[in-house]
Parts: C-alpha cells; structure tokens; sequence
C-alpha cells in the first residue's frame, strides 16, 4: 500500500472531529505546523494524549477550541513556565482533564502495541491518581507468594499519531532519529500522520545507518512536508528551540485577546479560524 | 573567589547528602528540566570522587536515551537509577508530596502542571532528595491538598526507597519512613530554630544542637564555576548565566 505525500491542509484534514489524537512532547518531535494546520481547518471535540506529556501544540489547539478531552502527566511549557491556555480552560472548566503519570501513559501504548488488553505497572499505588482512573485496576501479583498489589493498565490506542519527524523517502518510510519512543506511539495508534523537514530518495529502511531510527512506512498513513514544522519548538540537533518565541507566547496567551494576536503575527495562517473560534464561543 | 551564591550552597549541601553514608550508594542518578542545582550536586558529588552516572533527561544534543523518557522509566523500573530528585508545589510532614494543584478540588485554588512520572519514580527509586527552594508555609503543609506520590507506603506494597531528605532555602530536614517523620538537620546561614519553625507549616523533630550547613569549598567553587559549569551550559543556559554570571569569551 502506497503512503500517500499530501500538502499539509490535506494531512490535517485526515484528522476527524472528536479523534482521539497521540501528540509527542515538546522535547521530541512535536508537529507544530500540523498542529496550526488543525486549528485553520477548525477542528473540534479533538481528545489529546499527551504521551506522556503535553507543551506548545497541545495550549496552542486548547486556545484555538478544537480540544474536549486532554489525557496528560503534565502540561508545561518548560522554561517559560505554565501553559497559559490550558491553565485557563482548566478554570474555566472548558476542557475535560484525565491526570495521568508518565510511565502509565507509555505502558497504555505498549499494551495497545502488543496487542493485549492491559499491562502490570510498578508504583503509584498510595497516589490519588490510582482512585481517580476507575478504569485502572489493582490486583495482588498472581506470580508472588507475599501479598503484592500491582496497578493494571488499560491498552489505549490512539485513532491517529501525530509526529513532526527530520526525513522522509518516497515508500513514507520516516526517520525520527533517537527519538525511537516515536515508534510506540505508531505502533499503537490506528494512523499516523507525519509532516518532515523534508523528503529524500531511496529506501531508508535499506539504509543500514539510518534504519535503526526509522518508522517503518507500514505504521504511516500519509506524509506532508513542513519545513520548521517543529518551530518554535526544536527538531533534535537539526534546530534548537527558539526559546525568545516561546516566552512571547507564554506572556501574551495569559489572555484570549494576547494569544489570538500572538497567532496571527506568528502563526498566520491561523488567524482566520481563531477569528472563527472565537466568534463562535 | 567572589562570594558564594544561595544556589552554590544549596548545591554543595545536595552534594554532601549524595555523598553521606547510605545503605545504597549512588551509581547512576537521572536530573530533569526543572532540576539545574540537583545536576550541579551530582557533578559536583563526582568532582568530589564519587562514581557516579548522571543522566541528563532533556540534553537536547547527545541525550543519554535512544527511547527518550519511555527508556528512563523502564530504568526505574527495574531498579537501575539510584537516584531522583523531586519537589512540589506541596509537600507535607509525612513526605507526601503534589505536584498538581492546590485546593478543593485539587486544582481549584492553583492548578500545576500535572504528575509527571512522581508517582513512579518516589517507589521504584531507592533514594529521592526531596528539593524546594521556597520554604514557606504554604509549601510545608501539615497535609497535601492532593498526593502524587505518597512518602510512605504500607506493607504488600512495592517500594525501593524513600526520601532521604528534603533541602529547601533555609534549612536541610533528614526524613525518617519508619516513623513517617522529618528531623531539622543543618541551617542555612542566617537561619534559626525559631524562624525554620515559623515559616514550617507540619509538624518535625529538632535535636538538641542542630549544626550549620558545610558550605562549599574553595574547591567546590572553582569547580563548579569552571568545568562543571561548562558541562551544563547547553542544558540550563538560563541557570548558569544567572548564577555564575556572563560566559568567559
């Protein structure tokens, strides 16, 4: 099956009303110019999983109106401090918040990616997190003579992936470097859509060097170029995360007015459905 | 040598404790993005003499990972990081500690980031310096408004280790888990008894004479000011040109 190279409104455009959508966190590969390209299209109802947690792109779509549900460990905009809409929808009760902790977040994938119904996961017993997921169990260890309770995880996948990766080839083979979490997320998710720097010849899964950091085209949907589709945020040593910017987002979007006009000077292709969005709320 | 720092203490009293005598000896620690003064205590606990692994979670460029933070967890998870640092925007007598918000319901007075890996990381690591910088009262509080992870855990449940301390502005407290229980340990400079006790909102024990916190050395300080400084530039740019001041050119 041919993965189909699409313009980036077309990738977004994939991405159906009320899916339940993986995003990377600000530190890996995080799609920034998809996540712009969701809000011009006006997406809605959209549940976001922070794997395992959520930065720039997720306060971006919180601000914009596309998001209901949001599945996270943590929301941060790292050094330049709180996420400004999320904090602001988490007030004003605008957007459903499911805590989660970092490492339940990857063992929910790597169920859904072996394909079994839930994994064990040390820890976190005594946590008010435990009480809050009545979809979570605890169980005592069947394998342990001493009493031993244990937290089960729930399999979660995803119905789309979004990743924003350095390279693609023609097959939709992409390289996302280090960054090999990246394929859990695939693996575990029912699509993945992946903007990229760019787009190179040959195989890279021929690629005996470049292999080993590849998403295999089996697990990819459909792929857009983006070039910077990271910025603000970095994309591994190609380019460091431009951190002036990111502080002109986190002062600006303390308010509605400050984040639709950050989007428009800085995202504008944007503005027009943040105008739309905001029109309509 | 100029004068030392807040921070140049802190970092050398977090280094003193990575160094004391403890039942597990610290061979590989792993620091996060919030944490620059626990990274400069590892590095300076192994200029010190110690061996130890620092694993630097968000180094951008040669990270420690091939699986980003997904690897870090399973190293947890099977006991090979021996130490983490964590904090909270409460932290209560018992060494419970919330990193998601305060209020009732949790969140409803000021809402945080959220959990990150704290309910993981305080079981399945077997030492956890608790680090806060802001001792103040609404930090220290007798109860959490809500429990990340909790300090002490009952019989028939998985746990490495506890907190072996918590070291915040004023003063170091030593943590005891068979009595769920905080000791004063040291004082920072122009601390007292009476204002740790002011400004402490739980309940803690005191001995007798309560020493000073060991400040850094003079070769702590070269140290810190020139190659350890110069190994954590790239990750905390912002720390090190506030507290070491400009880059030499």
């Amino acid at each position: 099956m041919t993965v189909p190279l699409l313009d980036l409104d077309a990738l977004a455009a994939r991405v159906p009303d009320g899916a339940t959508v993986a995003l990377p966190p600000d530190t890996s590969l995080c799609p920034v110019a998809l996540a712009a390209a969701l809000i011009r299209r006006g997406a809605r109802n959209l549940h976001l999983i922070g794997v395992p947690v959520s930065g720039f792109a997720t306060d971006l779509l919180i601000g914009a109106g596309c998001v209901a549900r949001l599945t996270t460990s943590a929301v941060t905009l790292g050094e330049a401090g709180l996420a400004p809409r999320f904090t602001a929808a988490f007030r004003a009760g605008t957007v459903v918040i499911e805590d989660w902790t970092c490492p339940a977040v990857h063992t929910a994938l790597q169920a859904a990616e072996k394909g079994v119904p839930f994994l064990p996961l040390r820890g976190l017993i005594g946590s008010d997190l435990v009480a809050a997921r009545t979809d979570w169990r605890v169980i005592d260890n069947p394998f342990s003579a001493a009493p031993d309770s244990i937290v089960l995880v729930p399999a979660l996948s995803p119905d789309v992936a979004l990743i924003h990766a350095a390279l693609a080839d023609r097959a939709g083979n992409v390289w996302v470097g280090r960054r090999r979490e990246l394929a859990t997320i695939a693996h575990a998710s029912k699509a993945t859509l992946v903007t990229v720097e760019r787009v190179v010849e040959g195989n890279l899964m021929e690629d005996e060097r470049m292999a080993p950091g590849v998403i295999s085209s089996l697990y990819v949907s459909a792929v857009a170029v983006a070039e910077h589709g990271a910025w603000p945020l970095g994309l591994l040593d190609l380019y460091g995360p431009d951190q002036a910017a990111i502080e002109s987002y986190a002062r600006a979007a303390r308010t509605e007015e400050g984040f639709r006009a950050w989007l428009a000077t800085n995202l504008p292709l944007t503005a027009r459905s943040a105008d739309v969005a905001s029109a309509a709320a | 040598m100029s004068a030392v720092t807040t921070e140049e203490r802190l970092i050398a009293a977090i280094a003193d404790l990575i160094t004391a005598p403890h039942p597990h000896p610290v061979r590989h620690a792993a620091v996060g993005a919030a944490s620059p003064i626990p990274a400069h205590a590892v590095l300076l606990a192994r200029h010190r003499g110690a061996d130890i692994r620092l694993s630097l979670l968000q180094k951008r460029v040669g990270n420690p990972f091939t699986e980003g933070t997904r690897e870090l967890f399973d190293l947890a998870g099977q006991g090979r990081i021996d130490l983490f640092f964590l904090g909270g925007v409460q932290i209560d007598g018992s060494a419970n500690i919330n990193l998601l918000g305060t209020g009732s319901p949790p969140g409803s007075a000021a809402r945080l980031p959220g959990n990150f890996g704290a309910p993981f990381m305080y079981l399945t690591v077997p030492r956890t310096i608790l680090f806060r910088e802001e001792h103040s009262p609404r930090v220290l509080v007798p109860k959490v408004d809500y429990v990340s992870a909790p300090g002490v855990s009952p019989p028939g449940v998985f746990r490495r280790g506890h907190a072996q301390a918590l070291v915040t502005g004023r003063c170091v407290f030593a943590f005891d888990p068979v009595r769920a229980r905080f000791t004063l340990a040291a004082l920072h400079p122009g601390e007292t008894r009476a204002s740790v006790r002011s400004a402490t909102g739980f309940d803690y024990d005191e001995p007798a004479e309560v020493p000073l916190t060991r400040a850094p050395s003079e070769d702590d300080l070269a140290a810190l000011r020139g190659p350890i400084r110069a190994a954590l530039e790239d990750t905390y740019p912002a720390f090190c040109a506030r507290v070491f001041g400009a880059k030499a050119a």
